[in-house]
């Protein structure tokens, strides 16, 4: 079960539309490393993990992806809700109108749709605890790179403190490592 | 959004964070009891502060987390993505 709260979990403001910077954030959305790539990577690989420590950090940090689904949405929905078709066309925005107008599509910075191939799922949990660490740099890296290319300052925002959560998931996924070697070693001894 | 009702949410997303936070942290660490003691703490602050915001503005969270007036103030707009900071 899951429940709604009718909140971002981080305040999101946009100085104006601009296409061009939605096309590009977008990839956090549907993108390879983005967010439900995330949630959905962390909530299918918890019903195998074998401690409940690894259980509940699944959880939750799969279920923090989703409010950050949210945020990233809410970041494209605002910098492309009041763009004029000119502008559009003119930030190379105009394939996207083309097939979704101004909608929400799971799709990368390029275009490319989701695919379940972005996530695994070893049943080994060391395996998926190791993934799930470099999943979270590589978000990391891309929000980086989203930094870089960024011109809306209040966008930049949203975006570092985004960046900031891939750190501490990275953490808290390197702790979960430790915590499941420690029970992989006391299951051979006994 | 009016500014009274923006920094009473703004103040419920601080403690909703710090919550979130403590329990990640928690997660790894289930026998830290001053996080867990930071964790109740913020816990009942919350519980008080999103009382007050639903009491005034409507649920917060639905499926029964949250009381309502008539008509149904659930589906009142702002949503989310539509509000401004």
């Amino acid at each position: 079960m899951w429940l709604y709260e009718k909140k971002l979990q981080y305040p999101v403001r946009v100085s104006g539309p601009n296409p061009w910077l939605a096309k590009n954030i977008i990839t956090q959305y549907g993108g390879p490393d983005g967010e439900l790539s995330a949630s959905l990577r962390y909530l299918t690989q918890r019903y195998t993990m074998p401690i409940p420590e690894a259980k509940g950090t699944l959880t939750d940090i799969g279920t923090e992806e989703l409010a950050h689904m949210e945020i990233v949405a809410a970041l494209v929905y605002n910098l492309i809700k009041d763009a004029p078709l000119e502008q559009i066309k003119a930030h190379g925005m105009d394939g996207y109108y083309a097939d979704h107008d101004r909608a929400l599509y799971f799709v990368d910075a390029t275009g490319n749709p989701w695919t379940a191939t972005y996530i695994q799922s070893k049943g080994d949990p060391i395996t998926d605890l190791y993934e799930n660490m470099a999943a979270e740099e590589k978000a990391r890296s891309t929000y980086e790179w989203l930094i870089n290319l960024s011109d809306d300052p209040l966008v930049t925002e949203a975006l570092r403190f985004l960046r900031m959560r891939e750190i501490v998931h990275f953490q808290r996924f390197g702790e979960t490592l430790r915590l499941v070697q420690e029970w992989a070693d006391r299951k051979k001894i006994y | 959004m009016r500014r009274d009702r923006r920094e009473l949410l703004l103040r419920i997303m601080a403690l909703d964070f710090t919550a979130l936070e403590l329990n990640l942290y928690l997660d790894t660490h289930p026998r830290d009891a001053r996080a867990l003691e930071d964790y109740n703490k913020v816990t009942q602050e919350l519980f008080t502060l999103r009382q007050e915001y639903q009491e005034r503005y409507g649920p917060l969270i639905h499926f029964g987390h949250g009381f309502s007036k008539y008509p149904w103030q659930w589906i009142e707009e702002p949503w989310p993505w539509e509000m401004t900071f």
